[in-house]
This record gives structure tokens, C-alpha cells and sequence, in this order.
């Protein structure tokens, strides 16, 4: 391996450990907030990245027809819910409409946007917040009324939710996969060091959304409320912070970090409907990393399980997977060292 | 003859009827399959079920199994008879290695280890030259018990299900031991279980392997029953479908496994014709319905199918036969007025906080010493200093003139303390009895294998009697067979109490034991502790209520803001200015 090699190899695993980053942060954020080990995280990826795909080609993309589907589930589970506790049909109709406000509008605008063909960043901007909306749905129908449950319970829920939105992106995306043209297809070469504009583009903007983040939790009271609801759920309640509007906010954040992801790694794979678990899931080896609780630990993490995952291709490419996932181990080993003993969780 | 015999006699002369009747071929398959799966889901109905814990790796356990007897007969031409025992060395390998890494931590670190892990472990499969890669290893020989050869058929059959039934069994059996006691207990928190002499980290371990085991069996038989391994079926989806079938069945209950299993299996054949048939084109559609499937269960069924049918299930109480049983010994008990407990000049730092600021006290024998003082004083930190929940940061705790500053909850319920907790913590879906049972852990000494097998039946026998005996001298002999969970407050800290005198303790704590109860119920503790105490046993009681304090105490200490304000006997802490001050405030 010469200098030029390893310096591609190098920037190939920090553009992917920049989103794996992203995705990390949104697993220790999914988890502080809800407690809620959000192994779907992966599916918002794909989910972005296809919804994309399929404006590309003008057609009316299928996550349109999920996310009414959802939103009309949970309308209905928030008016059954509204009427149960107020005995009001008007007050149960208006909650239901609350929901579905924002799915339908953005189910509209799709269907009438699709046959346009808009250029690739407004399309890009509409599969975001397509994907956005599906985060508080998720909640509110799969996690909400389990928000009490043990860590364990939430954990396997989540894997049902895994199960249930790689099967329905196989149903409405097909088996076959998509990868989405460069935002910029540039090239840049700094002396031995090749750049692309892409992976410029993912860097800028993991940092952009990082700082974005970090603005967020610092300076917004809805950041505020969630940082407090992370530190004691209660606590939050007794103060005012509905732990289920703390739960679909967080989601919604997840989305969208999700599918901004997808935007980003679109263009530099190949997506399938399928290929949002193991992404997501090298996001969250970042994220055990950072003890489902750093956020910076979390996204060095990610820079080192994308750089190891580069030269891991290089080395022995058909085990790139296994030394990605290996590491955990060792991680693990070093945080059980670290962390002495652990206490009463239930 | 019981219902239970009745039970497994059905069962046993079905499997036989099946395997006699001109069943279709097609479903002594489905049957077997059911059956190899089911081995693997009982693992994680112990794991999850009963431990708490949870893993998504026991496809990758079934792989193990499966890949490792399907490489040596082949490549080394050993008999499989052999070779299940070496894959389940090696799976026992994994699973410890897995286990004591990430067991030491919070529980939901096992979960994401065998995730990541059973992803490696699959691509390793699929990767390695010498594992056939993707296409894995075709060929494998059945199996065949002295040139007999059991098929894929009838007699692969009544072996699968008969290995099957005997694991049902065995689990049935461990779970009702002493051993399995401490199981159930690991779920509650490793507190309580601590503090019963409980080692929680080795126990976690053990049902891990234990789990992974029957893992590593099922996937023998699979190798040997297909003839041919490849990496899919080990994938995690795989791994979670198994959780799926556990959950689905009734993860808390032993026949929740081939209950969940089989509904399973059903299921996914009917779908898999049923949806693509619906959708129009073919596709794995039907994890779409195991997901919403596993979301409403865990909503609307938490404990599973089987719970439905166990709840219809008679409950018949426990057969007392151990009034005959052999006493447990007991320890040497200190000579009244004795020193028991030392706590000198202890010390504990938070930070930059004092919570406890070198505090001073003893407790000579046949004594109850009194903890008092207002919220925040530092009392239960003392407490939880003495029983070795936090570690001092200076000063040291004697008992009986031993140092045992630096015992871990365990070792210190070894040499004779024993606890209650301020939140009552038992094991809720067992009965009163098996709940104080657990407090006598220490006193036997039988493992799982001896439990399987029921080998050790006498030493339950003397547990349980000793069980009740203390139960009786607490005043709750009437509710032995009383679910944990149906008890008001009252006698939930009468049951903590007995459970602390399993142990043959020479001191018992005791923690807030009055907070929550009614009048009645104080009296009635009063006159436990009253009576506990002309017994010559030694208390040491931290608590709120005054009234019971000044009635049972010998001597108090009154501790304010981590420090101690006062001792003496309850007259002179009555009548103290210093101690009136602390919970009233002062006149200006």
C-alpha cells in the first residue's frame, strides 16, 4: 500500500464514518430521550435514499402510499384515544385531523411535484420531508403506549419495527436497487489526495446538521425540553414536557438525520430495499461505542468504524463486514473495564 | 394420579400415535422442523423469560452447532455422536466469552453484542473457502445409533421430539430448584439477588450458556436432518424470528417454546402462499406481518399465547413432604451481649458532598439498635455502607471481629447479615414460600445439573422446611402458598423479613420496614421484632416511624446531615432538646 492508496481509502472511511456519525448520534439521541435502542434506524436511510430514486424517475414514490397508510392508523389511534378519555366525537374528529395534517399536505404536493421532474434539490428536499413524517407516526403507533415498558421490551419492539418497515420497503420500493446521481460531481486533487464533490458534500453536511444539532439542544426550548427529558423522563412531566410529544419529536429527528443519510450515501452505493440495516447498524457500533450516551465519543467512533471498514475492504474485502463488527467486542471489553458495575436497570 | 402426569402421558403417547399413524410425510417434516426449532427457542425462553436478558444471536448458537458437526463429519470424517459434543464446547466457548464481556454491564448490552456478532459470524460463514462460503457444506451424513439409521423420518421424529419433550422437562425441573430460584431472581435487579449470597454475574453467564447449548443441539440436528448447512438460516433475521417465536408463544412460560414455534411455523407456510398470491409478486412479505404481530403482542398479550391456557391450568398448591426433612444447620450464634456490629469512623464521599461524615456505632447481640434521623440524614446511605451496596471512603465495619469493609453484598450475607430492602423487592409471580426459599440459598448447595435431573430433592426439601419455619415465626404460616404479587404491604415486609432469617442470620437489617403500612400491620411488625429479639437475635432497624422506634429499640443513634447527633436509649433520645431541634426546627 503506497501513501495514494491509503490516502483514498482514508477519505472513503471518513465519508462514511460521517454518516455513520450522523446516524449514531440519532441512536444515543432515540435512546437518551425514549429508551428506546432504535434498531430501525437503518430503514430511514434506505427509505430517503429510494424515495429519491423514485422522484428521479417522476413517479410518485411508494413511501407516499406508506405514509398515508400510517398516518390514517395513527388517526385513528388518536381519535379512539381522544374519544375513550373525552367521550367527544368533535374533539375525537380533530384529533385524528392534528395527524393527518401534515402527512396528507406532503402526500399532495408529492403527487403533484412527481410528474414535474424539479430539479434534483428540491426533489431531494421533498424525500426528506417525506421521511420526516414518518418518525412521529412510528412513535405513535409502535412505541407510545409502550413508553413504560422495560429497555428490553422497547428493544424487541424495535426489532418488530425493523422487520415490519424492511418488509413494506420491499412492497413498495421492489427488490431491485437505486443509486441517485452526485449532488456534484466535481473533483478536486490536493497534491496525492483525490476529493469528490460528494464526499465534500457529505462532510459539509454531517457538520452543518452536527452544529445544527448542537444549536438545537443549546438554544431552542424544544431542545431544552428533550435534554431535560433525557436526563429524568419524570422530572420532564412534572415540569410540563409531554413525554410522548419528547418521543415523537425525537423520531422525527432520527427521520430526518435517517434521511438525509440516505440523500448522502445515495449517490455513493447502490441502495436496495434492505441495505438501511447494516448502515444503520455500523451507526450504532459507533453508538456502543459512546455508550448509547456521548455524543462526541459516538461520532469519533463513527469515523474509526469507517476508516477500519476502508482499509478493512482493502486488506480482505469479503470480511469487511466481520472486522466492522468484531470490533464491538473489544469495545465492549474495554467499556465493561471502565464502567465497573452497573446497576438497577429494569 | 396428577394432572401434570396426565399431562405428559398425553403427550408422550401422541408423539408415539403420530409416529404409528399413517401421518403424510409432509407433516412429520413440519413436525421435525417444529421440533428443532423449538430446542432453540426454549434456550431464549430461559434467557429472556425467566432471566431477562435477551439475545439476538441464538441463530448464530444454531449455527455454530450446525456448521461445526457439519465440517467434522465431512471434512474429518468423526461421528456426529461426537461432534455434538464438540459443537457444544465451542458454542459453550462463545457464549462464555460473550457472556463475561458483556454481562458486567447493563442489560441491554448482550442484545447489541450477539447482534453485532451473529452479523460477523454470519458473513464469516459465508465468506470462508473452507465453509463452502455462501453455498455452505452439502453432503452431511444423517444420523445413525449402531449402524441404524434414523432418516428423515418417523424415527428422526420421535428422537427430535423426544429431546424436545426431556429439555421441556429439564427446564421444568431447573426452574423449580434452588438454582432456579436465583434465575427468576436475576430479573428483579441484581440487588436483592446479591444481598441472598447470589452470585448474579455467574448466573447470567450460566443461562446464557445454558441458552446457547440448546442452541448449538438444534443446530445439529438441523445439519443432520437437512444434510446440508448454508448461511442463511443462522442469519439475525434468523436470530430474531427466534425471539419472535419465544414472545409469540409466551416468553415467561416453558411451553411458551413450542407453542410460539409451532403458531409460527403455520403461520409462515400459509403466508408465504397467501401473500404473494395477495401482492402479485413473491417476496419475504410475511416478516411484515411477524413484525406487527410482535408489536401487538408486546401490547396487548405481553406474556404470550400460553399465557391464555395457563391461566385456565389449575394451580394446585406445593405437596408439603418435607416435614420430615433434615434440619439445615445453623452457624454459631454470637453470646448475648457480644459485639456484633462495629461501624467505625465510616465514611462516604459523594463527590464533594459528605452523605455520611464518620459516623460511629455498634450493636452487641441479642440487641435492636435503632438508625434514625430526618429525610436526607444519611441513614440509608449508612445502611447500604454497612451491606456492602456502596464502598466506603474511609473508616471501616467490623462484624463479629471481622473487617468487612471491603465485601462485596454477597460475601457479607455469607458471614451472617441479612437485609430488607426500603422497596420491597420479590419476585412477584412466585409464591411465598419459594420467595423465602430464595433467603436460604446460601444453605444448600445443589447446582443446575443436580436440579435437572431432581437429584436434589432432599436438599429442597430441607430449604422448604426451613422456609416455613421462618415463615411461621414471622406470623404468615397461613399464605405459603399465596402468590408474592397478591400480598398487601404488610405482609410483603413480613416476607422480606423471613426471607432475611433464611439465611441464619447472626444480624438482620432492616430498611424502612414500616414505611406503608396501616396501624395493624406496625403492631403486628412490633411484635416480630419484639419477639425476633427475646429470640437473641441482633437488629440493626433504619426508620422513619417514631412510634415503632421508641417501642422495640434498645439503644438509638440520631444522625443529622451525615453526622451523628446523639445515642443513647429511647428515654434519653425522648427527651433530647438536640433531637427535637433536628426534626422540628428550632424556636427563634
Amino acid at each position: 500500500m503506497d501513501f495514494s492508496i491509503a490516502s483514498i481509502l482514508l477519505v472513503d472511511g471518513l465519508t462514511n464514518g460521517a454518516i455513520y456519525a450522523l446516524l449514531g448520534l440519532a441512536t444515543v439521541l432515540v435512546f437518551a430521550v425514549t429508551r428506546v435502542i432504535f434498531i430501525p434506524q437503518g430503514e430511514f436511510v434506505t427509505y430517503g435514499a429510494l424515495t429519491l430514486a423514485i422522484l428521479q424517475t417522476g413517479k410518485v414514490p411508494g413511501t407516499i402510499w406508506l405514509l398515508l397508510l400510517l398516518a390514517g392508523l395513527a388517526a385513528l389511534a388518536e381519535s379512539f384515544q381522544t374519544w375513550k378519555r373525552h367521550k367527544s366525537v368533535a374533539a375525537a374528529t380533530v384529533a385524528g385531523f392534528k395527524v393527518l395534517t401534515f402527512p396528507v399536505a406532503i402526500g399532495v404536493v408529492t403527487i403533484w411535484a412527481a410528474p414535474q421532474q424539479f430539479s434534483l434539490l428540491v426533489q431531494a428536499g421533498l424525500s426528506v420531508c417525506i421521511v420526516t413524517c414518518f418518525g412521529p407516526l412510528v412513535y405513535r403507533l409502535a412505541y407510545q403506549s409502550l413508553a413504560d415498558a422495560t429497555t428490553l421490551v422497547l428493544l424487541i419492539v424495535s426489532v418488530g419495527v425493523h422487520f415490519i418497515l424492511t418488509g413494506l420497503g420491499l412492497l413498495f420500493f421492489g427488490a431491485e436497487g437505486f443509486r441517485n446521481p452526485p449532488f456534484w460531481d466535481a473533483r478536486f486533487s490536493l497534491g496525492a489526495v483525490n476529493l469528490s464533490g460528494q464526499a465534500l458534500i457529505i462532510a459539509l453536511a454531517s457538520l452543518a446538521l452536527i452544529v445544527m444539532l448542537w444549536l438545537f439542544f443549546e438554544k431552542t426550548l424544544y431542545g431544552k425540553a428533550l435534554r431535560a427529558t433525557a436526563v429524568n423522563r419524570l422530572g420532564a412531566r412534572l415540569m410540563g414536557i409531554s413525554s410522548q410529544t419528547a418521543g415523537q419529536l425525537t423520531l422525527a429527528m432520527a427521520a430526518l438525520i435517517g434521511a438525509l443519510s440516505g440523500l448522502l450515501i445515495g449517490p455513493t452505493t447502490t441502495v436496495f430495499y434492505d441495505s438501511g440495516f447494516l448502515i444503520g447498524l455500523k451507526g450504532f457500533v459507533a453508538a456502543v461505542i459512546g455508550g448509547l450516551a456521548s455524543y462526541p465519543v459516538a461520532a469519533l467512533g463513527a469515523l474509526l468504524v469507517g476508516v477500519i471498514e476502508a482499509f478493512g475492504s482493502f486488506w480482505a474485502s469479503s470480511f469487511k463486514e466481520v472486522i466492522v463488527f468484531t470490533l464491538i467486542l473489544p469495545v465492549l471489553f474495554w467499556r465493561s473495564l471502565t464502567a465497573g458495575h452497573s446497576d438497577e436497570d429494569h | 394420579m396428577s394432572l401434570g402426569k396426565i399431562g405428559w402421558l398425553t403427550l408422550v403417547s401422541a408423539l408415539g400415535l403420530i409416529a404409528l399413524l399413517p401421518v403424510p410425510e409432509f407433516w412429520i417434516t413440519q413436525l421435525n422442523y417444529i421440533g428443532i426449532s423449538s430446542l432453540a427457542v426454549l434456550g431464549l425462553i430461559l434467557l429472556t423469560g425467566v432471566g431477562g436478558l435477551t439475545s439476538f444471536g441464538q441463530a448464530a448458537f444454531v449455527g455454530i452447532g450446525a456448521y461445526t458437526s457439519a465440517y467434522l463429519t465431512v471434512n474429518a470424517g468423526l461421528s456426529p455422536w461426537l461432534t455434538l459434543f464438540i459443537g457444544v464446547g465451542l458454542t459453550t466457548l462463545c457464549a462464555v466469552v460473550l457472556g463475561w464481556i458483556t454481562l458486567r454491564m447493563s442489560g441491554h448490552y448482550l442484545p447489541l453484542a450477539t447482534l453485532a456478532w451473529g452479523l460477523a459470524l454470519y458473513y464469516t460463514m459465508g465468506n470462508l473457502q473452507a465453509l463452502g462460503k455462501y453455498d455452505g457444506i452439502q453432503g452431511v451424513t444423517g444420523l445413525s445409533l449402531f449402524g441404524w439409521e434414523l432418516g428423515q423420518g418417523r424415527v428422526f421424529f420421535v428422537m427430535t421430539w423426544a429431546l424436545v419433550l426431556l429439555g421441556t422437562l429439564f427446564m421444568l425441573h431447573l426452574l423449580d430448584s434452588r438454582v432456579g430460584r436465583a434465575i427468576r431472581a436475576l430479573k428483579t435487579g441484581s440487588q436483592m439477588a446479591e444481598s441472598m449470597g447470589i452470585d448474579t454475574l455467574k448466573f447470567k453467564i450460566g443461562i446464557f450458556v445454558i441458552s446457547a447449548a440448546l442452541a448449538s443441539v438444534s443446530g445439529w440436528l438441523y445439519a443432520h436432518f437437512q444434510r446440508a448447512v448454508n448461511p442463511s438460516p443462522f442469519s439475525v433475521h434468523s436470530g430474531i424470528e427466534y425471539l419472535f417465536m419465544a414472545v409469540l408463544g409466551g416468553v415467561g412460560h416453558v411451553w411458551g417454546a413450542i407453542t410460539g414455534v409451532t403458531l409460527t411455523k403455520l403461520m409462515a407456510d400459509q403466508l408465504q402462499v397467501l401473500l404473494p398470491r395477495l401482492i402479485g409478486t413473491s417476496g419475504s412479505y410475511e416478516t411484515i406481518v411477524f413484525g406487527v404481530l410482535l408489536v401487538l403482542t408486546l401490547k396487548y398479550a405481553p406474556d404470550g399465547i400460553w399465557a391464555f391456557v395457563d391461566h385456565k391450568l389449575p394451580r394446585p398448591p406445593r405437596k408439603v413432604n418435607w416435614q420430615n426433612a433434615a434440619p439445615l444447620p445453623q452457624r454459631s450464634k454470637p453470646a448475648s451481649g457480644e459485639m456484633v456490629l462495629q461501624a467505625i469512623d465510616i465514611r462516604k464521599e459523594f463527590g464533594g458532598l459528605v452523605a455520611v461524615n464518620n459516623i460511629n456505632f455498634s450493636v452487641q447481640a441479642g440487641q435492636i439498635m435503632g438508625l434514625i434521623g430526618p429525610n436526607g440524614a444519611g441513614k440509608s446511605t449508612t445502611f447500604n455502607l454497612i451491606t456492602g451496596v456502596l464502598g466506603l471512603t474511609s473508616g471501616r465495619v467490623t462484624f463479629r471481629g471481622e473487617d468487612i469493609s471491603a465485601l462485596a453484598s454477597r460475601d457479607i450475607a455469607k458471614r451472617g447479615i441479612s437485609r430488607t430492602f426500603q422497596h420491597v423487592k420479590m419476585i412477584a409471580d412466585m409464591t411465598v414460600l419459594e420467595n423465602v426459599a430464595l433467603g436460604a440459598h446460601l444453605r444448600g448447595n445443589r447446582g443446575a445439573l443436580s436440579a435437572t435431573l431432581r437429584l436434589d430433592r432432599a436438599e429442597e426439601q430441607s430449604l422448604f422446611r426451613e422456609a416455613e419455619i421462618q415463615l411461621r415465626r414471622v406470623g404468615m404460616g397461613d399464605a405459603l402458598n399465596e402468590l408474592a404479587g397478591n400480598l398487601a404491604m404488610g405482609p410483603q415486609r413480613l416476607l422480606e423479613i423471613a426471607r432475611a432469617l433464611c439465611n441464619d442470620p447472626a444480624l438482620l437489617l432492616l430498611d424502612e420496614p414500616a414505611a406503608g403500612l396501616r396501624y395493624k400491620e406496625k403492631q403486628a411488625l412490633a411484635d416480630v421484632l419484639r419477639q425476633l429479639k427475646s429470640e437473641g437475635l441482633s437488629i440493626l432497624l433504619v426508620e422513619h416511624d417514631m412510634d415503632l422506634v421508641m417501642q422495640v429499640t434498645d439503644r438509638i443513634v440520631v444522625m443529622e446531615f451525615g453526622t451523628r447527633l446523639i445515642e443513647g436509649t429511647p428515654e434519653e433520645i425522648r427527651a433530647s432538646p438536640a433531637v427535637r431541634a433536628a426534626y422540628l426546627g428550632t424556636e427563634h
